[in-house]
């Protein structure tokens, strides 16, 4: 197997570069493995091997991109000549043009575990047997593990420009998954709980199996509850859901083109002065490290936010260059078969003092909401109204209390930010692209009987 | 039609052979070839013109029940053997022997005729397409600041052969087509979406135009301008046919997939016979309904799509089923395998769902509603099978008054419980009206139709910001 990086530069070599053509090439490849067993038994063992080429021809102000979904000569040589072709039939855009190299030097992360290439299935579907297991038995009112996943993949890629971009990198990643019902003689209530790592060493049975089991049994009994105006506590994973939101409204593509709230707002108070919103993919505890971006350039810490007041935008090349900035090496891209865009990998906000259950106890009446649901139906980012399904437990006297379910809550994302009333020192980072830490917002409208 | 070019039908039966050498009970190889067209047009410029393809063979072998799975990008007989084995993997245990399969090739009809591939198409014709959608929307309102659109062509030809001798394939052609508007005014911004989707190839353009897609796209964002937030609480609601449809994909069309009811994760589980729903609801899925987004010749386990009747007159009649479900419950598959690609494996999936109409007149159903909320419009939604409670949002909504349609309203989520609410269906509507959607399940996705007639709900719990 030839290296990646040889691939994709011998891709860039053929930019005729007389005609002021660039072109970039990304090539991928990588092994998934993964395993779902239920009631004591392998239900699904899959193993895959997949690798691509995308291929980025610009020219002339205009950009054209193919895909193929195979690495060898004739897929490369079929994404070039679509890539060129579609170049065409593309618009003038005096912004069009591939990263550069521009000096800031790529953070050295350790991403890579050997051992996880050289870990035996067995002892994978050992483990998802074992966090079965260990849900059956974490409360007798389970009564049902509907799926327990293991899941790993090991992922190479590498991205050359005729521009002088030339990287590689390289991640291994695994996940145990498990999605349990609690029942009993007249409630039905569901909870799922995970674990990630980079080795299988990092994984956390007991943590998954114990999440799982909390979540899905003490919604036993939920009512829905009467509409109210209250203070809302988000539970970590919440929050991690709500900070993605912002992230991609903080997109200096989007800023530019006018379909982001938080426009033309730069210098503003835009929340409360305890929110520090900060992306920093060169943290490597945060699952979406990575040491490159989507178009080679080194990733950076960018601060979004700071004590309330709206400092930056991310960017990428084009972003950067139709706002006559610089990229913020926030360039993402979702695999070979994509273009690259501007995102958040890292998002998260700074921790505050406060526990969860001191939180809970300093609001003293409110909703814990442990989920939402219809996030993508219910959130607008650019206009800013925020309604999403809930459930979670009321709060009381600074105490959990009942547990809710089949209602709403609704605001818009400016509001949220403005009320926010306490931010937690519970940080974690959860799969995807943000931490979580417990949150408190007031003035939330909770929409139930 | 079978498109044996992609792999020869011999080849098949030796790769199929071979999977089951170690032992096991089924083996099925699905081949895929995929070609696609992708332009998205934003602020007046084409921003991204992209070709994708992509090639390979997913196969799987069944052993009790274990299934293991492997896929290639290699085609050839060594590229497929070697996946064979990598899904034969988990009957290790077993001796099988020297398995013979020997394939029959059927025809499915397909759901309609292609008149004009997409490939066929100069890209030039396509930009221009996006150009008129642009223009016409901007003409709308000066309120108009933002205009993208998309255009998108697929065509997937398939091949399934198995164990039990099927040989069947498909060709599949779709195309789409979006417009979303920013419109903007004293009140802050607001969004409109339209889109046009169907298996069909080019002659989309004749049968949707461009010039409705972009208009519609921008009244709505211009509508909501004026919209005032949407009440909080329960309310009665009436869903005006098409888009609505998403109501019965997510309150009932994924609690009767049966993989959920074989592991006892439905609230429908064990409740066939029994009234589920309004007696004036009479569901359906279908995959052979001409054009719609959700229609194809057959499902990628190689049964042929079919017609399956859910719910009649309130009455759970059947579930939707793949072939491992049916197999555990010793029945046939209803022709719901799918798959997003080679690279997956298939499960139940809706195609085309849809509740049939009924007898009211849908301005008759406004009239007789005093207070509640008309539903122009709904996104997307999201669904706990287990425990039956989903969310499905409005993107375009209105006051009703004294049987009024009056004021807009902002967007907002309404949430309810699958059977409560649609034992709460009151009336409904003699009109009808399909729309395309894209449905995600356990992290694939594929293309789906829904559709109903206008209809009412006499109380759903609306999650906006007023007092209602």
């Amino acid at each position: 197997m030839p290296e990646l990086i040889d691939l994709a530069e011998a891709v860039t070599r053929h930019a005729d570069d007389r005609a002021g053509e660039e072109v970039e090439a990304y090539v991928s490849r990588g092994r998934e493995t993964s395993i779902r067993v239920f009631e004591g038994e392998v239900e699904q063992l899959s193993s895959a091997d997949s690798a691509g080429i995308g291929v980025r021809v610009v020219r002339d102000g205009k950009q054209g991109f193919a895909w193929v979904g195979a690495l060898d000569e004739a897929a490369a040589r079929e994404a070039l000549t679509e890539a060129r072709d579609n170049v065409s039939h593309a618009t003038f855009d005096e912004h069009a043009g591939l990263a550069r190299p521009d000096g800031v030097r790529a953070a050295a992360l350790d991403l890579w575990r050997e051992e996880l290439a050289g870990f035996p299935t067995q002892s994978k579907v050992a483990l998802a047997l074992e966090l079965e297991r260990q849900v059956r038995a974490g409360d007798s009112r389970i009564r049902q593990v509907v799926s327990s996943d293991y899941a790993d993949a090991i992922g190479e890629s590498a991205i050359a420009t005729s521009t002088g971009i030339s990287e590689s990198t390289r991640r291994t990643t695994c996940y145990l998954f498990v999605y349990a019902i609690a029942g009993d003689s007249d409630d039905t209530q569901t909870g799922f709980g995970y674990s990630v790592g980079r080795s299988a060493d990092d994984l956390d049975v007991g943590k998954a199996s114990a999440d799982a089991v909390d979540r899905a049994t003490r919604l036993l009994g939920a009512k829905k509850p009467h509409s109210s105006r209250l203070t809302v506590v988000l539970d970590q994973r919440v929050t991690a859901t709500l900070l993605g939101i912002i992230a991609s409204t903080l997109s200096g593509e989007e800023v530019s083109k006018g379909r982001s709230l938080f426009a033309d707002r730069l210098g503003e108070e835009v929340g409360n002065g305890q929110l520090t919103l900060v992306d920093d993919p060169t943290d490597s505890s945060a699952f979406g490290a990575t040491p490159v971006d989507g178009e080679g350039l080194a990733t950076r810490r960018n601060e979004l936010i700071s004590g309330g007041k709206l400092m930056g935008y991310l960017y990428d090349t084009h972003a950067g260059r139709v706002a006559r900035t610089n990229s913020t090496g926030s360039a993402v891209r979702g695999g070979y078969r994509t273009t690259p865009g501007v995102g958040a990998r890292a998002i998260s906000l700074l921790p505050g003092e406060l526990t969860q259950s001191e939180i809970i106890s300093a609001v003293g009446d409110g909703l814990l909401v442990q989920s939402v649901s219809g996030v993508h139906s219910g959130v607008n980012p650019v206009s800013g109204d925020f309604s999403v399904g809930a459930e979670g437990l009321m709060i009381r006297n600074g105490a959990l209390a009942e547990p809710v379910r089949e209602m709403t809550i609704a605001s818009t994302i400016q509001r949220m930010l403005l009320h926010v009333r306490h931010v937690g020192s519970d940080l974690d980072w959860l799969p995807g692209s943000s931490a979580g830490l417990t949150l408190a917002i007031d003035d939330v409208s909770l929409g139930g009987e | 039609m079978t498109d044996t070019a992609l792999v020869e039908p011999d080849v098949l039966e030796r790769v199929l052979g071979a999977a089951l050498a170690r032992g096991g009970d089924f083996a099925e190889v699905f081949v895929e070839d995929r070609k696609m067209t992708g332009i998205s047009l934003d602020d007046r410029r084409v921003e991204e013109l992209s070709s994708g393809h992509d090639r390979g063979a997913g196969i799987r072998v069944v052993v009790g029940d274990t299934t293991g799975f492997a896929h290639t990008t290699d085609l050839s007989e060594p590229g497929l053997q070697a996946a064979a084995e990598a899904a034969a993997a988990v009957a290790r245990e077993g001796g099988g022997g020297t398995r013979r399969v020997e394939l029959r090739e059927s025809r499915a009809a397909a759901p309609n005729e292609i008149r004009t591939l997409p490939s066929e198409v100069a890209k030039a014709t396509k930009v221009e397409l996006l150009l008129r959608a642009d223009d016409i929307a901007r003409s709308k309102s000066d309120s108009i600041v933002q205009v993208s659109a998309g255009y998108g062509d697929s065509r997937r030809r398939i091949l399934v052969a198995n164990s039990d001798g099927l040989l069947s394939g498909d060709d599949c052609v779709r195309t789409r087509f979006s417009v979303v508007c920013v419109a903007s005014g004293d009140t802050g911004m607001q969004t409109g979406y339209e889109t046009a989707a169907l298996t069909v190839g080019f002659e989309l353009f004749d049968l949707r135009s461009i010039e409705d897609v972009a208009a519609e796209a921008a009244r709505r964002a211009v509508t909501k301008l004026s919209a005032r937030p949407a009440p909080v609480g329960v309310v009665p609601v009436v869903i005006k046919s098409g888009s609505g449809g998403v109501l019965f994909h997510e309150a009932c069309g994924h609690g009767l997939e049966a993989d959920h009811i074989v592991k006892d994760s439905s609230v429908y589980t064990g409740r066939l016979g029994e009234l589920v729903a309004s007696p004036l609801v009479t569901l359906v899925d279908d995959g052979t309904v001409g054009p719609n987004w959700g229609s194809m010749a057959i499902d990628d386990e190689g049964r042929p799509a079919q017609r399956n009747v859910l719910i009649e007159n309130g009455v759970l009649v059947d579930y939707m089923w793949d072939g491992l479900s049916a197999k555990k419950k010793g029945r046939a598959s209803s022709g719901n395998g799918r798959r997003e690609s080679y690279q997956h494996l298939p499960m139940v999936r809706m195609t085309n769902t849809f509740l049939l109409p009924g007898a009211d007149d849908p301005e008759e159903i406004v009239a007789e509603t005093p207070h509640g909320v008309y539903v122009a419009h709904l996104g997307g939604g999201q669904v706990n099978t287990a425990t039956g409670d989903f969310v499905f949002g409005m993107t375009e909504a209105y006051l009703i008054e004294n049987g009024r349609i009056t004021e807009p309203l902002r967007d907002a989520n309404l949430i309810g419980n699958g059977p409560d609410v649609l034992s709460k269906i009151d009336a409904v509507g003699s009109d009808f009206d399909m729309c395309p959607g894209t449905c995600g399940k356990d992290g694939q996705s594929v293309p789906v139709g829904c559709g109903q007639p206008t209809l009412r709900v006499t109380g759903v719990t609306i999650g906006g910001t007023a007092d209602a």
